[in-house]
């Protein structure tokens, strides 16, 4: 079993060399998230007026922002939140859109009918605006961002998956099943669901970058994490019209940051898609 | 022989809807009123023209489409206003084998799963007599044990359409639908498939409703055939008599729209012209009645009904 899995790894990296990019990526900034305390030269919250916009030098690897704190220890720090954040927000909205759109394009009727015209209603909103009044409603906190960040994803996933569902559920292999007297419940999860994978994970990956950009604006707005809690965003934000100039290192450090994580996510993503479909092996 | 299957004035309508409010604005009426019977044992081919309703009405017995009115009888026993729970025991005795050996089996499943699923449905045996009986059933029609584990993007169009055959035998059904099974296959390819499935019929005693538009085909495989035009049948008879001698000149026209080997042998009678009507609007009395070179009056005015010609030989026309 565990040589099984041993050879399955060799084999899938050899096969998929850009998704293995993709997991290093992902890794380190998971890993850096996670024992941020140890990893992170300085304490993210210190300040230090003498050392107020320093340019990165020894002391300081990526400089500092305008109160002296040590921008690398924020960009770790910040990992946490915003990794948290888009990865949380991602699954949270994907999950909930797939279900709804699974449900929604199999049953049919006047169930498809209601969810889509709601769906409609969210989407009729801009992503942030609907953001907004959740974290509005819920109050300023982590899991709240997530939720408000997870919620306006869902009626675009649900569609996608939707109209997949709608062609999948009138191909043969579903009627060769349903002739076999199994039941739609289980029709849904292992015939249709399954093939609507792809589509789901290019999806998911698309939208993981604009969640950290959308928690970006609502901690800007003081909706987001509540201050004094770095997230890649909110550096990218605050800094990004008062100091890319006089101090650019402010802004391109969470920028390069969010730009790999979406990078890596991509590579990952498109790798996962061709290694969980059995047609492209061999 | 005893009969296992009846089908009385069987149709569907497909609604048209329109506007706001999905009003029915008219019908597809892609079967309209089919009667058959189907021994056991025995094979009902099923011929017509693309559009015809013959797909429907082997969808229809196995009320994979619900009918809009008649009457489906498995063994005396009607179907047509059964529940999915009293249905359940009935689909173990009628399967279907899907026309297109692509679509047919789910690409993310590995065929052994996708043989075993009938069985897994239906609850029969443990893990283990579950795989043995799939392999059992690999090797009837004719497939390597080993390759049960691939997924069906290994397989050639031919080898899928066995693992359906396969899927279609797992409960030991009685009768199956054959849904245009050998249409999309090379011909050496489909003369295998049919030959498995005749093999089978005589071992496992089953009965097949075969649904095709090649004449050749269902000429070698049918015992009984019915030839159907725009939803309802027009002549239904033992397979020699029907080939011998078609009365109905729908019939008549198809089988001389067959191509002879022999380019010296040109058959000039019998051509029909035009094209099939739409089934939204059908011609009135026979069906078959604009494009018919015999036609008379009467034939647009009333529905001929299906009456014995000679014995065990039916035809729906007035005339002959």
């Amino acid at each position: 079993m565990k040589t099984g899995f041993l050879n399955d790894v060799v084999y899938l990296s050899r096969r998929y060399p850009l998704g293995v990019a993709g997991v290093i990526i992902m890794s380190v900034f998971v890993l850096a998230a996670i024992f941020a305390g140890t990893v992170s030269p300085l304490d993210p919250f210190t300040t230090n007026p003498r050392a107020s916009l320093a340019k990165p030098s020894a002391d300081h690897l990526m400089g500092a922002d305008m109160m002296g704190r040590d921008v690398m220890s924020r960009m770790i720090h910040g990992a946490r939140i915003s990794l948290a954040v888009s990865i949380g927000a991602t699954f949270i909205g994907s999950g909930l859109g797939a279900a709804l759109g699974l449900a929604s394009g199999y049953i049919g009727g006047w169930f498809d009918l209601l969810i889509q015209r709601a769906a409609e209603v969210m989407q009729s909103l801009p992503l942030l605006v609907m953001a907004l009044v959740i974290t509005a409603s819920l109050g300023p906190s982590l899991p709240n961002t997530i939720i408000a960040i997870a919620i306006p994803l869902v009626p675009t996933v649900a569609r996608v998956i939707r109209s997949n569902v709608l062609s999948l559920r009138e191909m043969p292999f579903v009627e060769a099943a349903k002739a076999t007297g199994m039941s739609e419940f289980r029709i849904a999860v292992v015939h249709v669901l399954p093939n609507t994978l792809a589509p789901l994970i290019v999806l998911a990956t698309a939208q993981l970058g604009s969640t950290i950009l959308t928690e970006a604006s609502l901690s800007f707005l003081g909706l987001g994490v509540p201050e004094p809690w770095p997230s890649w965003g909110r550096m990218l934000s605050e800094s990004a019209a008062e100091y890319v100039r006089t101090a650019p290192w402010l802004v391109i450090f969470p920028g390069l940051a969010i730009s790999l994580v979406v990078f890596g996510t991509n590579l990952l993503g498109d790798a996962l898609r061709d290694a969980l479909d059995p047609r492209q092996r061999d | 022989m005893a009969t296992l299957i009846e089908v009385n004035e069987l149709k569907k309508h497909f609604p048209i809807r329109k506007g706001i409010f999905s009003r029915a604005v008219g019908a597809v009426r892609a079967v309209d009123g089919v009667s058959f019977t189907i021994n056991e044992g025995e094979t009902l081919g099923l011929v017509g023209e693309s559009g015809c309703g013959k797909t429907t009405v082997g969808r229809t017995v196995l009320r994979l489409v619900e009918p809009t009115s008649g009457e489906i009888k498995v063994r005396g026993q009607e179907i047509t206003g059964l529940s999915r729970t009293d249905m359940r025991p009935l689909r173990r005795q009628m399967q279907i084998v899907f026309q297109d050996p692509f679509s047919s089996l789910n690409p993310r499943i590995r065929v052994n799963e996708i043989v075993g699923e009938p069985l897994k449905v239906h609850g029969v045996g443990n893990k283990t007599e579950r795989n043995d009986r799939v392999e059992q059933l690999f090797k009837r029609v004719g497939m390597r044990p080993e390759q049960m584990t691939n997924y069906p993007h290994q397989f050639s169009g031919g080898q899928r359409q066995r693992v359906s055959i396969a899927r279609a035998l797992a409960l030991d059904p009685s009768f199956i639908v054959a849904d245009e099974p050998v249409s999309a296959l090379d011909v050496s390819i489909q003369a295998q498939v049919i030959n498995l499935l005749m093999d089978l019929q005589s071992e496992l005693g089953l009965s097949y409703l075969f649904v095709s538009h090649n004449l050749a085909v269902v000429e070698h495989i049918s015992h009984r055939v019915a030839v159907m035009y725009l939803g309802r049948i027009v002549e239904y008879a033992d397979k020699v008599s029907l080939f011998a001698n078609p009365v109905h000149p729908y019939t008549e026209a198809l089988l001389a729209a067959v191509p002879l080997p022999d380019p010296s042998l040109q058959r000039t009678k019998h051509r029909v012209t035009g094209d099939v009507p739409s089934p939204i609007n059908p011609p009135s009395g026979c069906h078959f009645h604009p494009r018919c070179p015999i036609a008379v009056a009467r034939c647009s005015e009333e529905r001929p009904m299906l009456r014995e010609i000679a014995p065990g030989h039916q035809a729906a026309c007035h005339l002959r």
